[in-house]
């Protein structure tokens, strides 16, 4: 008997949620380059002072024979060995670009994870309670948030750290405030869809408080899409964010933030474009590695599309 | 339909309410004196009371929203404190720049990202399809701005001396005035009377303007201007309502009926356009609609690279200099077009698909 249990056993492991999901990621195309994107970029954060040849907020005048805002000059390619290197070129406060842009990856990625992570627990709350509860709790809660999301994002963002005051901490609020309502959304929908489920009942009937039933019987329904959700939204926040210092309301100079970057160097887009064009393509690359991932999870998860795999 | 357009119109009363509610609040509570952000910080303390009485800002809060809401409904936004002007006049010189340039980049956004979607779908994993995925999933991710940034560096400066050559600033070159139509028709109008100003709204809208006029060369001045920053504005739209059609458009090839309209041997492109493309229209109508909100919030920073002045940029700038009735006006009429696009949006359900009963 006891062999035979145990082959039960490892075939119903072997095809949990989990495990078909992990596989069906590893089929998809997006999902592979996502996560290698992704990968490269937290190794990048990780040990961007191995990576970066320079201090990202030292002024090099007087330390090298440079000027502010020197076009890239990189060895290999022809520039002269006898000038300093600097993939990237320097800045206009003459400091190296590239080194900028290396550690701008360890805030662009605390960004998007701190604002999505509250945004998340907050909506999960909110949602939560309004689908669980319904009747005028799911009105009033579900109107204001129909009220937050009547706001283009950005602009209502724009706002809230007109009020907090600029700095990347504020608007890392303002914008984790304005993306509460799609996951408070995404949450209420999942505990809607499964609330009057027989297992549910079940739980009930056996005197389950609500606290149990909703977390242990209801929310992890709402954990996929939650995820997908989750990370096409660190995309959306970080993309979001570097707008906001862009115009000035996030982080300061000189903390090295690709939106910031942008922002100082705008006007100089006819002399110097690479100071333009790094910070961009570094904060494209960073939103590009999430949509994929989230597009790639997405598939794997949504059990009709990966139907259309098969088929397709 | 129309009791359903009445219920929704109904419904939206208490969204629009609380939107008043927010930016009202929102609008009181950015730190800082609007008198010495103003007059200076060396103001005095008798020229800010005369300041603060001047503009009703002595009055307890809710006395202040209360004349506000009344001021409203009457449509009234206010004086700004910046400029010593009416809102609403503010807005209708500048309503129509951002409109002109959000409507011709959702117009781009549609006319080329409905036909790649399809495509896409129809020609599924074909170079084709790659290219166009590839190229949606970079256009979501983009930053605005530094597209735009970009633009103006390629066009603007790269190709100066070519045909291609576009103006990286303003909405019409310096010399060049795009008279308004109604001088033009010989029209008497008296100046700050709501017909003047119904008029000159749509005289600002420059393309209009120089269509209606036969004045060719403000029209191919407008566009040239508008070409760069539209480019940069639908970009993400246009790869987002891609995207959407091509999913839904997959979605529905894989149809029954779809097959059974093949194996009636009907022309391939009928199979497509009557029964495949119709009935994917309905995400893609339903992600257009929220568009408009993405295009305001972009047109902020648009408008602010590419020097126009739209309704987004005199917002960033009213909020950075605490000018409240010109934020509270702008967020209120922004966020209203917001909800009755919206509102449209569902109501043209019926229209694309007949089985949908709005009641």
């Amino acid at each position: 008997m006891a062999p035979e249990l145990s082959v039960k056993q490892k075939d119903y492991r072997s095809n949990s949620l989990w495990r078909l999901t992990l596989r069906r990621i590893c089929k998809q195309r997006s999902a592979i380059i996502g996560l290698t994107l992704l990968g490269i970029l937290i190794l990048t954060a990780i040990f961007a002072p191995l990576i970066a040849s320079y201090d990202p907020e030292k002024v090099l005048i007087g330390v090298e024979d440079i000027k502010k805002r020197q076009a890239p000059c990189i060895h290999v390619l022809g520039c002269p060995e006898d000038e300093p290197q600097h993939i990237m070129g320097t800045d206009g406060n003459v400091r190296d670009e590239f080194s900028r842009v290396i550690y701008g990856s360890r805030l662009s990625l605390l960004v998007g994870f701190s604002t999505v992570g509250f945004a998340i627990t907050v909506g999960t709350l909110l949602g939560a309670v309004a689908g669980y509860l319904g009747g005028w709790v799911d009105n009033v809660i579900m109107r204001l948030l129909d009220v937050l999301m009547a706001f283009p994002s950005l602009l209502l963002a724009i706002a809230i750290v007109s009020v907090l005051g600029p700095g990347l901490q504020n608007a890392l609020l303002a914008i984790a405030i304005v993306s509460i309502p799609i996951y408070a959304r995404v949450v209420r929908a999942s505990v809607l869809s499964v609330k009057e489920q027989a297992y549910v009942s079940a739980s009930k009937a056996l005197g389950a408080s609500h606290f149990h039933i909703l977390v242990r019987r209801i929310l992890p329904n709402s954990i996929p899409p939650l995820i997908v959700q989750g990370t096409l939204g660190v995309g959306t926040a970080i993309l979001d964010a570097a707008a906001l210092s862009f115009l000035g309301l996030g982080a300061q100079p000189p903390t090295p933030e690709w939106g910031t970057m942008l922002g100082s160097e705008r006007n100089q887009v006819f002399t110097a474009p690479h100071l333009v064009f790094f910070p961009g393509i570094a904060i494209m690359l960073t939103v590009l590695a999430f949509n994929l991932m989230g597009d790639g999870l997405r598939d794997a998860i949504d059990p009709r599309l990966s139907q259309d795999v098969k088929t397709g | 339909m129309t009791q359903y357009t009445i219920r929704r119109l109904l419904l939206a009363i208490p969204v629009l309410l609380g939107i008043l509610i927010v930016t009202f609040a929102l609008a009181r509570m950015i730190p800082g004196d609007p008198c010495k952000a103003m007059l200076g910080e060396k103001a005095t303390v008798q020229v800010c009371e005369r300041f603060n009485e001047q503009y009703g800002l002595n009055k307890p809060i809710p006395v202040q929203f209360w004349i506000y809401m009344k001021d409203i409904v009457r449509g009234d936004f206010g004086e700004s404190i910046r400029f010593s002007r009416p809102v609403t006049t503010i807005l209708i010189e500048r309503l129509p720049t951002t409109i002109e340039l959000g409507s011709i980049a959702l117009f781009l956004a549609i006319l080329i990202g409905i036909p790649a979607g399809v495509i896409s779908a129809l020609r599924r994993n074909s170079i084709m399809d790659v290219v166009v995925m590839v190229g949606a999933n970079m256009g979501v991710s983009m930053p605005v701005y530094w597209l735009g940034l970009m633009l103006a560096y390629l066009f603007a400066l790269k190709f100066k001396g070519t045909p291609f050559w576009l103006p990286p600033t303003g909405r019409i070159s310096a010399g060049l005035v795009a008279v308004p139509f109604y001088e033009v028709f010989g029209w008497e109008v008296q100046a700050e009377t709501l017909k003047y100003h119904f008029l000159e709204f749509f005289a600002n809208l420059y393309i209009f303007n120089s269509i209606i006029t036969g004045d060719w060369e403000v029209l191919k001045d407008a566009v040239q201007h508008l070409i760069l920053p539209s480019m940069a504005l639908s970009t993400i739209s246009l790869a987002i309502i891609a995207r959407m059609t091509r999913s839904s458009m997959l979605e529905v090839l894989q149809q029954d009926y779809v097959r059974t309209a093949r194996a009636k041997g009907l022309m391939e492109r009928k199979v497509i356009m009557k029964h495949a493309f119709r009935n994917a229209l309905l995400p893609v109508v339903t992600i257009i609609g929220l568009q408009v909100g993405t295009l305001f919030a972009g047109a902020v920073l648009t408008e602010s690279i590419f020097g126009l002045a739209g309704v987004g940029r005199m917002l960033f700038e009213a909020i950075t200099a605490r000018d409240f009735p010109i934020i509270q006006g702008f967020t209120i009429v922004i966020a209203a077009g917001y909800v009755f696009v919206n509102l449209i949006v569902d109501l043209s359900y019926v229209f694309i698909d007949p089985r949908i009963r709005l009641e």
